[in-house]
């Protein structure tokens, strides 16, 4: 019981903090700059990266030990994992407006923009590759959503400051945004090691 | 022709996809640890946009509107498929120092983008001439940052030695820092060059 559940806090502590997706393995970079303008858009965009990852991580595992493994169709891994996350995702967006129109409003917009997610896809392949079972592909794309969230919440509050901050006039917009990144990943460095 | 060079240059410089548009940044700073890994993920775009991109310009007519993404997605999954098979073939360090970032070209934001705001409105001869202008200004940019990347971090030059033997990497360079701080300051040189010159 206990290793097991030291299993999963590495697992967790890890995916989160350690192998950050962002600012360790640079996956999602493209929400990560455009979605950080303020807090309150960062926070509604990593609750839905939140949801559609333990979704799409699900049903990606559950497709490739019973379909595609058993099957000797390996090959068509990319295809039909980026096809079953599109579908989900509009399957979602077309759920949450009919049945959960508050949960809609908070994060509906996010949603397209999460097709094309690389942090997504990633996810559902590392998940694979690592060879997890089911209980554990769920805290593990769990634990890397909370830390796309953290990166991106931490990222949109350094810009809310930023806007106040004289920045060299070439700096101004994206450049200085990415040596802020910069910054903290090398904040981000500290965790290295921390899980052997 | 002289249409063919201008959607071409296009990418190169003032619609570059990585420094302008900020799209495809991912690989860009994943990939660029070293100059032949760079090159190597260029081709990979390169053959990928260029293929997807023609494929999707004859099919323009075709396709209806309210299923064009997911037909998109398909194209490009199936030459992200090829890539990926023919690197695990045929050049296995290649394909196993970008790892995850082969298959990842799929959601490449680059490859979508330009399929669906170039290739599916324009005639064949000019989406490819999109397309290889793209892929080339994302190969510029991705082996300019692994020069960088590679010179200062191993101190070497496509894995030959270039410092004396005394030289110590600097880390930095080769952990995720160095690619952020590099890009940061390559898009502000780009864009004072560009204030300059339009000045």
């Amino acid at each position: 019981m206990s290793t097991e559940f030291l299993t999963i806090f590495k697992i967790i502590v890890s995916a989160a903090f350690v192998d950050n997706i962002i600012l360790a393995r640079y996956i999602g970079l493209c929400p990560y700059i455009g979605m950080s303008s303020s807090v309150a858009n960062s926070i509604g965009m990593g609750m839905a990266v939140t949801f559609v990852m333990v979704l799409a991580s699900i049903v990606t595992w559950i497709l490739w030990n019973y379909v595609l493994v058993p099957f000797g169709l390996e090959y068509l891994r990319i295809m039909v994992f980026i096809l079953v996350i599109a579908t989900l995702v509009q399957l979602v967006e077309i759920l949450l407006k009919k049945n959960v129109p508050n949960l809609y409003r908070a994060m509906g917009i996010y949603l397209p923009l999460i097709t094309t997610n690389c942090a997504i896809l990633a996810v559902t392949f590392l998940g694979v590759d690592y060879g997890y079972p089911l209980f554990q592909v769920v805290i593990y794309s769990i634990s890397v959503a909370l830390g796309f969230t953290v990166a991106l919440i931490l990222l949109a509050g350094i810009r809310e400051r930023l806007r106040l901050a004289k920045v060299p006039n070439f700096w101004q917009g994206y450049p200085i945004v990415f040596i802020a990144t910069c910054l903290l990943a090398i904040a981000f460095l500290g965790f290295k090691g921390l899980v052997k | 022709m002289r249409e063919f060079w201008h959607y071409f240059k296009n990418g190169l410089l003032g619609e570059n996809p990585v420094l302008k548009l900020m799209i495809g940044l991912c690989s860009v700073l994943a990939v660029s640890v070293r100059v032949d890994n760079c090159l190597g993920m260029g081709m990979a775009v390169i053959f990928v946009l260029t293929c997807s991109s023609l494929v999707i310009s004859l099919m323009r007519n075709f396709v209806p509107n309210e299923v064009r993404i997911p037909i998109f997605i398909v194209v490009i999954s199936t030459f992200t498929t090829i890539v990926d098979l023919v690197m695990k073939a045929y050049l296995p360090p290649l394909s196993k120092a970008m790892g995850i970032f082969i298959p990842l070209i799929v959601v490449n934001c680059i490859i979508m983008a330009r399929a669906e705001a170039f290739a599916s409105r324009k005639p064949p001869l000019y989406a490819v001439a999109d397309a290889l202008g793209m892929g080339v200004g994302y190969t510029l940019v991705i082996t300019a940052i692994g020069v960088v990347r590679e010179l200062f971090g191993y101190g070497e030059f496509l894995s030959h030695p270039v410092f004396p033997e005394s030289f110590q990497g600097m880390m930095a360079m080769i952990l995720p820092p160095g690619a952020f701080l590099l890009i940061g300051i390559y898009i502000a040189i780009l864009n004072w060059s560009l204030r300059r010159a339009k000045r």
